[in-house]
């Protein structure tokens, strides 16, 4: 068994990363896990049809990671998973440009899709990153939307 | 004290980012949220916004949660990361 901090992995910066280093990391000398599952976000060209370039991306430090540990630990304890990978970016970052990895490793696939995604849509509605969108027409913050709510509903029911 | 910080958006409509406050006589969310529009009239409306956020040391509350003494209370909008 490999201690927590081994295993777990959450990282906030405002620098890119590279996802085949993140897949390196969830693998390397890595021998129980058979499946590695990775997500990655990247900034939009468009929403709601204004001319987006960017957003910026402020969060709460301290309770941004605290939030999302909280998180791997749920799914760690629903799910049989090695290891836990998450990154999200802050400050501007323009389209195209990645702003979150998740990567989960596993013995079975079906526990390493299932848990990257429970990741993924309780960051969306629990961890404090708020963005504000940068368009040709001027800044905006993003509204939370209803359809991220009801995706982590729909786990809190399972 | 109590240490009371805002987040993005609010931060930008109360055009202010953190604030101390005496703890004495603030027993919880709400009535810290009624001594801050007492002495800023101006923060009503946003402070009476439903979908408000509040965090007390880094875990998210309701309003009637307990403050205490050196406690770091963050008000904020719904998240939006990802």
């Amino acid at each position: 068994m490999e201690d927590l901090d081994n295993t777990v992995k959450v990282i906030v910066q405002s620098y890119d990363f590279i996802v085949a280093n993140e897949v390196n990391w969830l693998e390397q000398d890595n021998y129980e896990d058979g499946a590695t599952v990775t997500f990655c976000g990247r900034v939009r060209q468009s929403n709601l049809n204004k001319q987006v370039f960017g957003l910026f991306l402020e969060h709460y430090p301290g309770m941004t990671e605290k939030t999302i540990n909280d998180i791997i630990r749920q799914a760690q304890a629903k799910w049989e998973i090695g290891r836990v990978s998450v990154i999200h970016r802050i400050g501007q970052l323009n389209v195209g440009e990645q702003i979150v990895f998740v990567g989960v490793t596993s013995p079975h696939r079906k526990d390493a899709y299932a848990a990257n995604e429970f990741i993924m849509d309780f960051l969306k509605v629990q961890a404090p990153f708020w963005k504000k969108e940068l368009t040709t027409e001027g800044e905006t913050w993003l509204n939370a939307k209803q359809t991220d709510e009801d995706k982590a509903e729909l786990w809190r029911k399972k | 004290m109590i240490t009371v910080i805002f987040f993005a958006a609010l931060r930008e409509q109360l055009a202010c980012s953190t604030i101390e406050l005496a703890a004495q006589g603030i027993n919880n969310v709400a009535e810290l949220k009624k001594v801050l529009i007492d002495q800023h009239p101006s923060w009503r409306s946003h402070f009476e916004n439903s979908s408000l956020l509040y965090a007390i040391n880094k875990t998210v509350v309701d309003e009637q949660h307990p403050i205490s003494a050196n406690d770091e209370v963050a008000f904020f909008p719904p998240v939006t990361g990802g």
